[in-house]
């Protein structure tokens, strides 16, 4: 095998493919997006990706609604979604709705769950709320350069194999990472890497059997629907959004919400 | 058929009804408690803290004194202080320079053009006078300050500061029984009041987020930050040695500014104990780590994104503003153009307000954009005082390439210092910009709270200017 060879197979070669696209988003191949606690750089990846200046500050709360962008990437044409930030999806303020019903029905190819990498554990609580709802994701740890500077040490490849998915150092304000990150969200959207997410492990046998009971009577109302168990799930809980989404019937056609404000 | 899946679908709700009595109502909590455990399990299989977290140390020492109980508001106010110190110097220069290039230059050339293809008079005024001139005026007014101040403001952002005013503020908030994320929404109106209108989504109580958008408008906006530094330093920063003139009128704005803070304070308190009464809910707010700003990207986003975005806005704003200007500056009824009908008619009435009919006018004229209100004042007081020296012809103006060229067209058209005063509070206690106002109805929904908000800072600015202006007269004349 030649060398020449090798870097055209090698995914990282191929990655100065990458064609920014701005608002043009016709005629997509994929539609991924961008989630995560507030303040963790989504915004700062998503222009890096879309070639956009959506504004970033280094303060929570920033992106309320959300915005969209695309790139050209090995030829397939990307939408980009940047969600608002937030901390879970279990409560109902208005953003982290925005995030919930995207997720949820918009039935992204890919989820790019951004981390502060200097967090890591508080921002795993959402990445793997998230993880119950979608079963294609990867996790793009930024912030890595502050995590540096603090002493902080992650094993990548445990973190990949715990959670199931590509896990990507970067550090997105050096615009590091990037070509990384395109790889994995390619693999995961082409179907190349199979995502095993990681299932909540300590639920009661009793909460377990209610669910799945649930589960199978919304399928038979809602067949196609993704995530039935997180439907279930939040019934029990009696999220009254949710209850509301059953009983009309709009669960299966509801919009992926409608908050994209242009100003 | 239909109702079969209704049936089915209330059957399925039931059943979660059932189920959720059998497995206790601490439900919500073990399925959190679950995810924490998985959450905390992970991390401590793949994160390792290696030796001490220096950074950390340095934030937690520099958050003590910025957000300290007696340190945390003098910080705050010397930091904008100094933010407007240096727009107030930095911008006068180029002010000069692209009003002397825009007007001086261009404008005769423009006119010479338009003379020799023999374009009638109406047209070359319509264009040229009014939209041309106008639009010239915004530049040469505007871009300046935006050009300095956005991206001083946008390295506090970057740095991570204003999550520590929303911190020093939130309980000043809580007090007048508001959210203290309105600290945030509060800072996002300090660029524009639109955004900040939208940013108030982010508090999840719909009494308290319409309070919040409701007291938006009392952040100076980026529209009207220019009126206010360019007022100051004519009539504020005059009063004082030339050596103290941009820090006092740097002052003066920083006053004005904390005013608008304080009226946002007492109106919040006013709602909360009245139309919406209610209690502070509680949240949690993170302080995100000090980050070193990008000082290229954060000079090329904040050129990009705000100041070129702003300033466009302003032109497209300003370009029939300036057609309207024109036009009823030169529409005559009888004797007098429709302007001097307007302000002669209303200077009595304004007056009283210690303002005058051309400010009236030229709010009328600026509601869509508060940008245009300095240069529209500029061509009213021209076009009322006539030729006086500055000005040549109906509704056009020549030659006026610094600030204190500005300061003689005001002085001529009867300009005091308290007219100065005035027009600083009622730039900023008056109705929203048009788009404001749209944003308002768009996120409210609701026709009477998008009306009280326009309505209610109105009512405020005449009554403030009505009390000033009384007081004035009272101790000075």
């Amino acid at each position: 095998m030649s060398n020449s060879n090798n870097c055209d197979n090698c995914p990282v070669h191929n990655k100065e493919n990458l064609i920014k696209l701005g608002l043009n988003m016709e005629q997509v191949d994929y539609v991924i997006t961008m989630a995560g606690n507030p303040n963790t750089g989504k915004s700062t990846v998503f222009n890096n990706l879309t070639g956009l200046h959506q504004h970033t500050g280094n303060w929570p709360g920033k992106t309320v609604s959300r915005a969209e962008g695309g790139f050209i990437y090995n030829e397939k044409r990307y939408k980009v979604v940047d969600l608002p930030g937030t901390y879970s999806l279990l409560s109902t303020s208005t953003d982290e709705e925005v995030a919930r019903n995207f997720i949820l029905f918009g039935q992204p190819d890919v989820t790019v769950i951004v981390v502060d990498a200097t967090r890591l554990e508080r921002n795993l609580n959402l990445a793997l709320q998230i993880l119950e709802i979608t079963d294609r994701a990867v996790l793009c740890l930024n912030l890595m350069d502050e995590a540096k500077r603090n002493n902080i040490e992650i094993d990548e490849r445990a973190l990949s194999k715990e959670l199931g998915i590509p896990v990507i150092p970067a550090s997105a304000r050096r615009k590091e990472g990037m070509k990384e990150l395109l790889a994995a969200i390619e693999e995961v959207a082409a179907g190349k890497y199979v995502c095993k997410p990681h299932k909540i492990k300590s639920r009661s046998i009793k909460l377990n059997n209610a669910i799945s009971s649930l589960a199978s009577k919304l399928a038979e109302q809602f067949p196609n629907l993704p995530n039935l168990n997180w439907v279930a799930l939040r019934l029990l809980e009696g999220d009254n959004s949710i209850i509301e989404a059953v009983q009309s019937g709009e669960l299966g056609s509801i919009n992926a919400g409608d908050s994209t404000v242009q100003l | 058929m239909n109702d079969n899946h209704l049936k089915e679908r209330e059957n399925i709700l039931s059943e979660a009804n059932k189920a959720r009595w059998d497995l206790g109502i601490d439900l919500h909590d073990t399925v959190i408690e679950s995810i924490y455990e998985d959450a905390s399990r992970i991390a401590r299989k793949t994160v390792k803290q290696k030796g001490e977290k220096a950074a950390y140390a340095l934030d937690l020492r520099i958050d003590k004194i910025v957000t300290s109980r007696w340190l945390g508001f003098p910080i705050m106010f010397l930091l904008l202080a100094l933010v407007f110190w240096l727009t107030v110097t930095g911008a006068n220069y180029p002010s000069g320079l692209l009003a002397s290039f825009l007007i001086d230059y261009m404008h005769p050339i423009l006119k010479g053009a338009a003379a020799s293809i023999h374009m009638p008079w109406w047209l070359d005024g319509v264009l040229i006078d009014g939209a041309y001139l106008a639009m010239a005026w915004v530049i040469a007014v505007m871009l300046p300050p935006m050009a300095i101040f956005f991206p001083l403001f946008t390295l506090l952002e970057d740095l991570g500061y204003l999550p520590r005013v929303a911190f020093n503020m939130d309980s000043l908030f809580r007090k007048a029984g508001a959210h203290g994320k309105q600290a945030l929404t509060m800072s996002m109106g300090f660029g524009c009041n639109a955004a900040g209108v939208i940013a108030a989504r982010v508090i999840d109580s719909p009494r308290e987020r319409l309070i919040a958008i409701i007291t938006n408008n009392f952040s100076l906006c980026n529209g009207r930050w220019p009126t206010q530094i360019l007022i100051a330093s004519i009539f504020i920063g005059g009063l004082v040695p030339a050596q103290l003139a941009s820090v006092v009128s740097a002052g003066a704005v920083v006053g004005i500014a904390v005013l608008g803070i304080f009226f946002s304070l007492v109106v919040s308190w006013g709602l909360s104990k009245s139309v919406l009464r209610g209690e502070a809910s509680a949240f949690s707010l993170e302080l995100p780590p000090y980050r070193p700003p990008r000082i290229w990207q954060t000079l090329y986003t904040s050129l990009i994104d705000r100041t070129i975005i702003v300033l466009w806005r302003a032109v497209i704003f300003a370009v029939p503003a300036g057609i309207v200007i024109w036009l009823v500056a030169n529409v005559h009824i009888g004797e007098l153009s429709l302007a001097e009908y307007f302000i002669q008619w209303s200077n009595p009435f304004a007056f009283v307000f210690g303002l005058n009919g051309v400010i009236l006018l030229a709010y009328i004229i600026a509601i869509p954009a508060n940008e245009i209100v300095i240069p529209t004042i500029l061509m009213l007081t021209v076009l009322i005082t006539g030729a006086s020296g500055v000005g040549a012809g109906t509704g056009v103006i020549f030659e006026l390439n610094s600030v204190g060229d500005t300061a003689n067209i005001l002085h001529a058209g009867g300009w005091t210092l308290l007219t100065g005063l005035n027009l600083m509070l009622f730039s900023l206690l008056h109705n929203p910009c048009s788009t404001t106002i749209y944003t308002i109805f768009k996120e409210t929904r609701s026709v009477k709270w998008t009306v009280v908000s326009t309505f209610l800072p109105i009512v405020l600015g005449f009554m403030v200017c009505f009390f000033t202006t009384q007081i004035w007269y009272l101790f000075f004349v």
